[in-house]
């Protein structure tokens, strides 16, 4: 059994202007130990998956189908039985690292408030393991500086905290959304290589949701693409992304720069991604897809078509190509 | 979810009709109702105090001996006496005097809060735009002068220099530009670094024609908001003064008198005299708030 | 933390001299003179008056002598119009009048306010909300002057529960503190309504959620903090109208306290006593907002560093 099966999911938020689709029909899964990652554009419904899973949603926001962790139903769990499950067996770590610490609460007490509460640790062990933990992400001097407030770190020393903060009961499933978006590149890789060290280390089945191909690439074993609040393709990462298939993944590989291959041409995506307060009939990629045709005024259903890939297109690339 | 509306503005096509910060802010007034509400208030109100004299029978300073003392029995309000409103304890027509109460209340909120936005935007943009030590010696100013209750000095200024109805206006407003000069000086800060000021700047246009030709226009719909919530707080302050005796003297009145005067007597049973004062007090200072907030919503949309 | 305090000491100090300058000088332009009000008096008596109230004197002198004698004695002088009577007495007469019912409007402001605005915000769009916002809206159109009246008309003429007036145990407290702190109750829950309800959208409030607090922790432990810093912002101002609404509560319920004392020197035209109310409220007003200051940055820990 999986340890997290999403099937059917559906998130819809209810606006002043009617509703607005985040996530449609959207099924996957992951395995213990294993390492995902959802990408797509800004407004693809890849963080509302997150949030989803983690019952976080807005208020105005409604879900549908099924979300199964561990073989409990989460969509439907109560907020007694969610809290049981945050932070102690599904942690998440936000894009922003400046403001997703509380910056009137001593990095200690926002630390060890996790272990108080869900492993009733007394408040001195809660903050001598924080401590651990921090010592865990490369937080030089981490006894002294746990006493600090968020302001006197750097984003990438937040950003360490927080993961520290979400491994702190050695979690099931980590959900990383965006962890790097608001970093410096340099900051980025250390925090990607130290996020890698430790899935390995705490072998926890990590989900990664982000826009950055290659970060996606170093970091997972399969991928999910989403685009307009639907899964277009599915893989492992090496051979979807050595050989895309949908035109949408095509399309994204080709709006990433590459240093290997200087001949190659960097081409954009034309057009904007789709309102999802009126999205286009049928394929959501339509519109701005070079091989659309009126086939794609219905959604294809999401089909396997090679070992362990799917995709949801009646036009791939493949059978185009020459 | 944030980003959804952006996209929509995206992804229309075809041509789109431009449209003005100010066009788009009135339609959104427009669609308040709780400040169309507090404009038909207000537009009573203003209606009440402009013409209202003319269905007055009575004018506002003559007694009526008929009803004099026994007010409590004669001087209730009544169509067949002419006294809509009754009458006051002298025997006065209190509907004549709540219209020049309102008269002299709209005016003294109106005329305090324009002095007080005029004080606080000059002082607020200059302290802005010239920056530096200067903003920060100003400022620390207006923190030292914003800790003292002023109403104790306008009431000091009142009894030492006689209390007439000019110190009062001048008065209230004074006491009242500092809030107005923190948030210009913000806003100026702001519009500093823009461009179109630097643009100014490089072609030689002196300080002051920057302020006034360029800073202050940038800055009318906030003060335009403050404005109007200032009125209130002026009325406010006034009605304060005059409920201690200390503000408008007789023969004038204000819809602060005359609410002191109406609690003056609510244990006599005359309740009509602190009714009707009070009635059009309220709806004055909901009519002000609700077009302020309006105004406010409608020109600050990030603020909903 | 110890030099933001010096700070703040630092800025209350000139503040305080300031008013006392500015009154006083506000006094000596002041045409006539405290003592020529209504009938004329000789030459040689407002002469010798003058003298023996050190009136004669060149202005800096007289300032540096009334602020010396403030600050080395806290001594505001005789009154100008009661002879054998001083500044000091008049005030230490009403004084602990006017603080009983102020520490108390003050205390319900402050803890209904805060109470009623984080629970509307919390069961935010509920029927509590909406009728937590009606009440503040509503409230914001009664301040002391009119809720005095109204509460003396309900609960004294037609109900007959309270007493309109006097000072005479805890049964006449009721309807003063109640109508000084009406409207800044309604003020205290509006701003912590808004700064709760933006709070519970920040981010760190979703880490906290992320972490699996319940929700009564998420409120009480992340989100209350944040969300007083405007309303401890708007305290300031609090006091100032609550000390000036005193005024209202004196004359209308006939308490005894300063506001009376006040209101009659300002009537008889009493400089020295006026002076003194002024200045000693101003001093409160100056000592209050420095407690803010600390309280703030208490809260806030980019302030205190």
């Amino acid at each position: 059994m999986a340890l997290l099966d999403i099937d059917n999911l559906s998130v819809t938020f209810d606006t002043d202007d009617g509703p607005v689709y985040a996530v449609s029909e959207l099924s996957l899964s992951i395995d213990r130990g294993q390492t995902l990652g959802i990408v797509g554009e800004s407004g693809s419904g890849k963080s509302q998956t997150a949030f989803a899973i983690m019952g976080l949603l807005a208020g105005n926001g409604r879900t549908a189908g099924s979300v199964r962790f561990d073989g409990q139903e989460l969509l439907t769990a109560s907020k007694k039985q969610m809290n049981a499950l945050r932070a102690h067996r599904i942690a998440m770590i936000f894009q922003d690292p400046m403001t997703s610490l509380n910056p009137y609460m001593r990095i200690s007490d926002q630390m060890a408030e996790v272990l108080t509460l869900h492993q009733g640790m007394s408040k001195r062990d809660a903050v001598a393991e924080a401590t651990h933990m921090l010592d865990a992400v490369r937080i030089p001097s981490a006894a002294e500086r746990i006493r600090l407030f968020p302001h006197e770190f750097s984003g990438g020393m937040r950003q360490r905290v927080m993961i520290a903060m979400s491994l702190l009961c050695k979690p099931d499933l980590l959900i990383a959304d965006e962890p790097t978006t608001a970093l410096d590149v340099t900051v980025q890789a250390q925090i990607m290589n130290l996020l890698a060290d430790l899935q390995r280390e705490f072998d926890m089945a990590t989900i990664l949701i982000t826009h950055d191909l290659g970060v996606v690439a170093g970091f997972c074993e399969r991928v999910t693409v989403m685009y307009g609040s639907r899964v277009m393709e599915e893989g492992p990462t090496d051979p979807l992304f050595a050989k895309p298939t949908h035109p949408y993944t095509l399309g994204l590989l080709g709006a990433v720069p590459r240093i290997d291959d200087e001949d190659a041409q960097m081409t954009a995506i034309v057009g904007n991604p789709p309102n999802m307060a009126d999205p286009p009939s049928g394929c959501p990629f339509h519109p701005r897809c070079d091989f659309a045709g009126d086939d794609c005024l219905t959604m294809p259903p999401l089909e396997p078509f090679a070992e362990g890939r799917a995709r949801a297109c009646r036009r791939p690339v493949e059978k185009i190509a020459p | 979810m944030v980003s959804t509306t952006e996209q929509r503005t995206a992804t229309q096509v075809g041509p789109r009709k431009g449209r003005s910060p100010w066009a788009d802010a009135r339609r959104r007034f427009l669609r308040n109702k709780a400040a169309m509400g507090g404009l038909i208030l207000l537009l009573f109100v203003a209606a009440f105090a402009l013409f209202g004299d003319v269905l007055a029978q009575y004018s506002n300073e003559e007694l009526d001996y008929m009803v004099m003392g026994q007010i409590v029995e004669l001087g209730g309000p009544s169509i067949a006496s002419g006294h809509y409103f009754g009458t006051d304890d002298l025997g006065r027509d209190l509907y004549a005097r709540t219209v020049q109460g309102t008269q002299i209340s709209l005016a003294v909120g109106v005329v305090g809060a324009l002095i007080a936005v005029i004080v606080g935007t000059i002082y607020g943009a200059t302290a802005g735009y010239v920056g530096g030590r200067t903003d920060s010696i100003m400022m620390r100013l207006v923190d030292i002068f914003m800790a003292v209750p002023y109403m104790f000095v306008l009431i000091l200024l009142l009894v030492m220099y006689g209390r007439s109805i000019t110190i009062l206006f001048v008065g209230v407003g004074l006491i009242s530009w500092m809030e107005m000069a923190r948030i210009v000086r913000g806003q100026t800060l702001s519009l500093k670094g823009r461009e179109f000021i630097e643009a100014a700047q490089a072609t030689g246009v002196a300080a002051p024609v920057i302020i006034a030709r360029h800073i202050v226009p940038n800055l009318l719909g906030v003060i335009a908001v403050y404005t109007t919530l200032l009125v209130p707080l002026m009325i406010l302050t006034e009605s304060f003064i005059s409920f201690l005796g200390l503000g408008v003297q007789e023969p004038m009145t204000s819809l602060g008198a005359l609410i002191s005067e109406g609690a003056g007597t609510i244990a006599y049973g005359t309740t009509w005299q602190l009714g009707f004062p009070l009635l059009f007090f309220v709806l004055t200072l909901f009519g002000f708030f609700f077009v302020g907030d309006g105004l406010r919503d409608a020109l600050d949309p990030k603020d909903r | 933390m110890l030099t933001y305090i010096l700070k703040r000491i630092a800025i209350a100090i000139p503040t305080l001299l300031v008013l006392i300058v500015v009154s006083y000088v506000l006094m000596y332009m002041a045409p006539g003179g405290p003592f020529t009000s209504e009938r004329e008096l000789p030459p040689q008596v407002l002469a010798n008056l003058n003298a023996k109230y050190g009136l004669d004197q060149p202005l800096w002198r007289q300032i540096a002598t009334y602020v010396w004698n403030i600050v080395t004695d806290f001594d505001f002088g005789p009154s100008f119009v009661y002879k054998d009577r001083s500044v000091n007495e008049i005030i230490a007469q009403g004084f602990p009048i006017t603080l009983t019912y102020g520490v108390l409007s003050f205390l319900l402001a402050v803890i209904v306010g805060v109470s009623l605005g984080v629970a509307a915000a919390v069961r935010h769009n509920s029927a509590l909300d909406y009728a937590a916002v009606g009440v503040s809206i509503g409230a914001q159109v009664l301040p002391n002057f009119v809720m005095a009246p109204i509460l003396v008309l309900v609960f004294t003429l037609w109900l007959g529960w309270l007493p309109g007036g006097g000072w005479q145990g805890p049964e006449y407290w009721i309807l003063p503190v109640i109508a000084l702190s009406t409207s800044f109750m309604a003020s205290i829950a509006r701003i912590t309504r808004s700064s709760m309800l933006e709070v519970l959208t920040q981010n760190h409030i979703r880490t906290a959620r992320a972490k699996g607090l319940p929700e009564r922790r998420i409120i009480l432990r992340h989100a209350l903090k944040p969300a007083m810093l405007p309303v401890i912002s708007y305290l300031g101002p609090a006091f100032v109208g609550m000390i000036t609404g005193s005024v209202v509560v004196d004359i209308y319920f006939s308490t005894g306290g300063i506001g009376k004392a006040f209101v009659d020197s300002a009537l008889n035209r009493d400089y020295a006593v006026m002076m003194g109310v002024t200045i000693l409220m101003g001093t409160l007003t100056i000592l209050f907002n420095l407690i803010v200051d600390i309280l703030y940055g208490w809260i806030d820990p980019k302030i205190r560093f």
